[in-house]
């Protein structure tokens, strides 16, 4: 089934007569839009299995960064329902005006992924502090009224439905609009914690206090209309004695706005406590850490994808939820499109049976990849022509080169990490700050051939002792976390050069005898002549006085080196590794299309090239104008492009008139050439209707008869 | 002030006990009782007081009501969302639970009057009925008949009630433009600085003497009484502080009787308490934190609110935000000298017209259109930017972050306007960040 239209979108295809009565679930959706349509079931059983090992693997990270705040919130709501009234004195009790205290939540402008956040918080207070949580969002509370309800609502209303679990029949009535008050919300209260605190109740624990804190939760701070929100902190002040009320504030900006929404005499009824939640890009960086820079995932983004990704984040949204979600759609796309993908798992049995399964239809595909065919040139002739007959021997191949490439991941990783460690506090950070920047350099070539590379290398063999062992130190750390064979190598050279970093200080002045016995040896072996062995001797005494060539610096030169080895021989870009291709996702621009959409780019497109979406041979035209066979709308825009700011109708519709004609291929000699007649009338006044529903034109009381623009630029 | 409360219709040693609870207050209390006359004279239909925050007006009134023992309903305007939940109330506190049942789904005026016709002859009061309405400037926002009908309700339901109503503002305020009857007006004064001496005086210490508390308070008022009045306020910044105070006479370095000492420990607190605590920048009980610990973690001092003036925003975001700053504060003609390349000299002098010649930020933001935002926005970015979905929703997150003000209609078909909502350190800021040098830009610092 496909359609003739370019534009992707939803299509109705009506079952053909008995043909699969059941509704389409997912797995039937995968396999339309899939190429090769046999083993979509598997890619599509592949896809949602990482995608839920990934989904689980960022919830947990959340609720790890969260922990902090969270935590920290706890403990003060706890603090705050014991009371500081309770623990001071009788005197500074009765002294003290009673605030109400509150938590402000810093959150950072990434709203989308303050409700995760929020979502957990009320969890939490639930779970371990009180069961009276009301989440409001600016949106929902336009006025008092409306907040009111929706407080009372949130707490008496939950409540109810627990109650209504627990016994029946003793069901609280949701609030009636008029007595949606702080009054009413008080005497349910009081009945509530009369009721817990007789026996026999379960809700009387030992950790739960007598009379649990009432929190309200404002989620987006900023958005709350200020007369509101500091009419509604007036009414709570005056109830703060009969309900233990808190309120948090989610804020977005700054904490200083709490100042800019309320006024002192408001403010000064509040005793706000400051919460700072971790920043988005450290938020980023931890995601990227576990769900990119990882052999456990299968699924890679290659340099550009990852590029578009980060961009978004940093230019658009700052929101990891979005970057998730693009990662998503990645994952989508890869497992959607690519035959291969089926070859994309997270286990090596996996991989194995899905490779012994292979079809030759699949292999085929496999002996085009681009990775592939170069791969083969390098053989041997006789190789070459087993792995493009033999199926067998082709499979066995791609076992054994899907396993390098998993190879190829495992020590990627580490190096990557052992580099950026090195790097990443040098001078003016050449090669990035974050280790993602140095991973999408990695990506995209060779970069040890990059000039920051050098740079780098360079100011690292300046480094002083201590500095360059913390820093090696690390990298042994990082080393010994990963269990590859083909790292165990570097971590002993590694030790064996820390080591003799130590025996340094001892062995000093040995070496740095042995360096006096060997240099003028070497001199010796030249003096041949005079004006040379004068040469050497300037240039011995030189080197001598600016950079005494210590045991110190041919150990950290020889430990740069090994660096620079392990850099070369592990960092290729993965564009090299032979069957790359099933691993690595690449139409960046695809991603960028969906997830950074230009629909004024589109629309302008649309209308002024008709030809680019509908592929219809009669609107091609030469120099790229519209052709006056182009649909009414495309038109009716071009010919209001060359107008000015107002634009009158009736020129309008006598200008279109003409070019319709044209199109009918009229004689322009005709009376009939250009002559306005009701089926070109309406069809104006329809195309005209659509460029206003568009937002071009808008109708204007300046002049009669008249449309204004709301575009500029044109002819 | 010597002058006591005496009134022929009450019992004189009752009224001492309620003039002993108002310090400061019995004057204007006096005049209140005469206004009101003995409990079972009609009283004047309304009375208006007014008065800076705490200065007793609630205090003093509902001490009366409530002392005397006389029959009343108070009700605050800010909690009466609907003018609904204002009948309620007053004929529930009035006739008991029962009444305000009997009031239809969305009440009008002539319902709540029909009622108390009805249910005040059933419980027949020999006293004057007080209906005591708090933060009455809240009335005027209400339903505009409201205010009219409270003013002479006497006449209405034909009953003896008073309605009592308290504000901070002058009663010319309130006037309707189709006038109204005027109520009696009686002003509460600030209490002056003995009043506020004689008054936080009181709150003694149980385990000090009253005469070290009053030298505390003198201190205090010392410090305070320049920036503030407010009763309540400084009875807080008191019981935050005295502890502080109280310090060198537990270690027993200092006698009770050397107030100098005293002084000299607790005032640069204080001062740093106006600073913070008293702008309630650090928080009540983070003070009281920070006052427990030594001396030598003091310097690592709590960092308030308005320390935390940093934002986060994307990259785009601070473009489009610089933009707007400048869209906002410079005249719309500059724009071509600005981001042109070859604009020609424009003298400052001649070029504008007189009125821009003012600093623009001393006039404040201005209004400007979308377009004109993106236009600049392109301009100031320095790579190419694609006009894409998420560029537009970026203006409106601006938006809602309050870092940017929509002005007029929400339709964005209809050419929407915009001011930049944030000031010049702030904008400064946020320009460094992005190696932009806006100064450079801004035609009042040219």
């Amino acid at each position: 089934m496909s359609t003739s239209s370019v534009s992707k979108g939803c299509f109705v295809f009506k079952p053909s007569a008995k043909k699969r009565r059941k509704t389409s679930d997912m797995v039937d959706y995968f396999s339309h839009g899939c190429d090769g349509g046999e083993d979509s079931s598997l890619r599509y059983t592949l896809c949602k299995k990482l995608w839920d090992t990934i989904k689980e693997e960022t919830e947990s990270l959340q609720d790890e960064l969260n922990r902090q705040i969270l935590e920290g919130l706890l403990h003060f709501i706890k603090r705050c329902c014991s009371g500081p009234r309770h623990t001071a004195g009788p005197w500074e009790a009765r002294m003290r005006a009673s605030e109400i205290p509150t938590a402000a939540l810093v959150l950072g402008v990434n709203v989308p992924d303050h409700d995760m956040t929020f979502q957990s918080l009320c969890e939490l207070l639930q779970q371990s502090v009180t069961p009276h949580v009301a989440c409001l969002q600016a949106k929902e509370c336009g006025a008092l009224k409306g907040l009111m309800r929706k407080v009372l609502e949130r707490l008496v209303g939950s409540a109810a439905e627990e109650e209504a679990d627990e016994e029946e029949g003793d069901t609280h009535p949701h609030p009636k609009g008029a007595h949606c008050t702080l009054a009413t919300l008080c005497e349910w209260y009081e009945t509530k914690s009369k009721k817990s605190s007789t026996p026999g109740k379960k809700r009387s624990s030992e950790e739960e206090p007598a009379r649990p804190p009432i929190v309200i939760i404002f989620k987006d701070l900023e958005a709350f209309n200020p007369r509101v929100l500091q009419d509604f902190i007036l009414i709570c002040s005056r109830y703060v004695e009969q309900l233990p009320l808190i309120l948090v504030f989610g804020i977005a900006t700054s904490p200083s706005t709490i100042q800019q929404v309320l006024p002192h005499s408001v403010s000064s009824l509040l005793c706000i406590e400051l919460f700072q939640s971790l920043s988005c890009t450290q938020h980023l960086s931890t995601v990227m850490d576990k769900l990119i820079l990882t052999h456990h995932f299968p699924f890679k983004p290659n340099a550009k994808v990852l590029q578009v990704l980060v961009s978004i984040f940093l230019y658009h949204d700052f929101s990891v939820r979005n970057f998730i979600k693009g990662l998503k759609l990645a994952l989508l796309e890869h497992y959607l499109n690519q035959p291969l993908s089926v070859l994309c798992c997270e286990k090596k049995e996996e991989v194995e049976l899905n490779t012994t399964q292979l079809s030759h239809r699949g292999l085929e595909s496999v002996r085009q990849l681009a990775s592939f065919r170069r791969y083969v040139e390098q053989q041997q002739p006789q190789e070459q022509v087993a792995l493009l007959t033999s199926d067998q021997h082709m499979k066995e191949t791609c076992k054994k080169l899907l396993k390098d490439l998993h190879k190829y991941h495992k020590n990627y990783y580490p190096v990557l990490r052992c580099l950026h460690a090195l790097t990443r506090s040098l001078p003016r950070v050449p090669l990035g700050k974050q280790i993602r920047e140095l991973h999408i350099t990695c990506l995209e070539g060779n970069v040890w051939e990059r000039e920051e590379y050098r740079s780098a290398m360079q100011l690292l063999r300046m480094l002083a002792k201590e500095e360059l062992l913390r820093e090696l130190r690390g990298c042994q750390d990082i080393l010994k976390l990963c269990r590859s064979t083909k790292m165990r190598a570097p971590l002993e050279r590694l030790q064996e050069l820390l080591d003799q970093f130590e025996r340094l200080d001892e062995a000093k002045p040995e070496t740095a005898a042995n360096e006096d016995m060997t240099s003028p040896a070497k001199s010796m072996e030249k003096k041949t002549d005079l004006f040379q062995l004068q040469k050497t001797l300037l240039e011995m005494k030189e080197t001598r006085r600016t950079k005494k060539l210590s045991g110190f610096e041919i150990l950290r030169n020889e430990a740069l080196d090994f660096i620079d080895a392990l850099v070369r021989s592990h960092l290729v870009p993965p564009e090299t590794q032979p069957l790359h291709e099933v691993c690595y996702y690449s139409s960046s621009a695809l991603l960028r299309r969906h997830l950074n959409a230009t629909p004024r780019t589109s629309i302008q497109t649309a209308l002024s090239s008709p030809y680019h979406y509908l592929q219809n041979d009669a609107l091609l035209t030469e120099d790229g104008g519209v052709s006056n066979a182009a649909p009414d709308l495309c038109i009716v825009h071009k010919l209001h492009l060359e107008c000015g700011r107002l634009i009158n109708l009736y020129d309008w519709l006598e200008a279109y008139a003409t070019v319709v004609s044209a199109a009918e291929g009229k004689d322009p000699e005709s009376e009939e050439y250009g002559k306005v007649d009701e089926l070109k009338h309406a069809r104006f006044i329809q195309a005209v209707s659509e460029l206003q529903f568009l937002g071009f034109i808008k109708s204007t009381k300046q002049k009669t008869d008249h449309v204004a623009r709301l575009t500029w630029g044109g002819c | 002030m010597t002058a006591s409360l005496q009134h022929p219709g009450y019992d004189p040693e009752r009224l001492l006990c309620v003039a002993e609870k108002m310090p400061c207050r019995v004057a204007q209390a006096g005049t209140l009782l005469s206004l009101m006359g003995e409990p079972a004279q009609y009283s004047y239909p309304s009375i208006f007081l007014y008065g800076h925050r705490s200065t007793g007006k609630s205090h003093v009134i509902n001490t009366l009501l409530m002392d005397l023992e006389l029959p009343h309903a108070t009700v605050s305007c800010v909690e009466c969302v609907s003018v609904g939940l204002m009948f309620e109330r007053v004929l529930l506190e009035l006739f008991g639970p029962d009444t305000s049942t009997l009031l239809p789904r969305s009440p009008s005026l002539s319902d709540f009057v029909r009622i108390y016709r009805q249910q005040a002859p059933l419980s027949p009061a020999n006293q004057t009925r007080y209906i005591v309405i708090e933060m009455a400037e809240l009335l005027r926002d209400m339903d505009s008949n409201l205010l009219p009908v409270l003013v002479r309700l006497q006449e209405l339901v034909d009953d003896n009630v008073t309605v009592i109503l308290l504000s901070e503002i002058v009663w010319d305020r309130f006037r309707p433009n189709t006038g109204c009857f005027e109520p009696l007006i009686l002003y509460f004064p600030d209490y002056s600085k003995g009043d506020l001496q004689q008054i936080l005086s009181q709150d003694i210490h149980p385990s000090y003497s009253p005469e070290l508390y009053s030298a505390f308070i003198n201190i205090l008022l010392g410090v305070f009484y320049s920036v503030c009045r407010d009763l309540r306020e400084l009875r807080h910044l008191a019981a935050l502080n005295f502890s502080k105070f109280c310090e060198p006479l537990k270690e027993g370095k200092v006698k009770e009787s050397d107030t100098h000492k005293l002084w000299r420990n607790i005032e640069p607190h204080l001062k740093k308490a106006m600073q913070t605590v008293y702008l309630r920048d650090v928080s009540s009980v983070q003070w009281e934190q920070q006052l427990q610990q030594t001396e030598e973690k003091e310097c690592a001092a709590l960092k308030g609110l308005s320390a935390h003036a940093h934002v986060e925003l994307p990259y785009y975001s601070k473009f489009l935000l610089i933009a707007a700053y400048l869209a906002s504060y410079n005249p719309a003609r500059t724009d071509r000298r600005f981001f042109l390349k070859h604009h020609g000299k424009i003298k400052k002098t001649n070029f504008l017209k007189k009125h821009e010649k003012t600093s623009n930020h001393l006039l404040g933001p201005k209004p400007f259109p979308l377009d004109r935002l993106l236009a600049i926005f392109y301009s100031v970015v320095d790579s190419r930017v694609a006009p894409s979905a998420s560029v537009f929703s970026q203006i409106s997150s601006l938006v809602t972050l309050q870092l940017l003000t929509q002005l007029g209609h929400d339709d964005q078909l209809d050419a929407p306007k915009y001011k930049c909502a944030v000031a010049l350190d702030f904008i400064r800021a946020i320009s460094r960040t992005v190696n932009f040098d806006i100064v450079k830009y801004l035609y009042d610092f040219l």
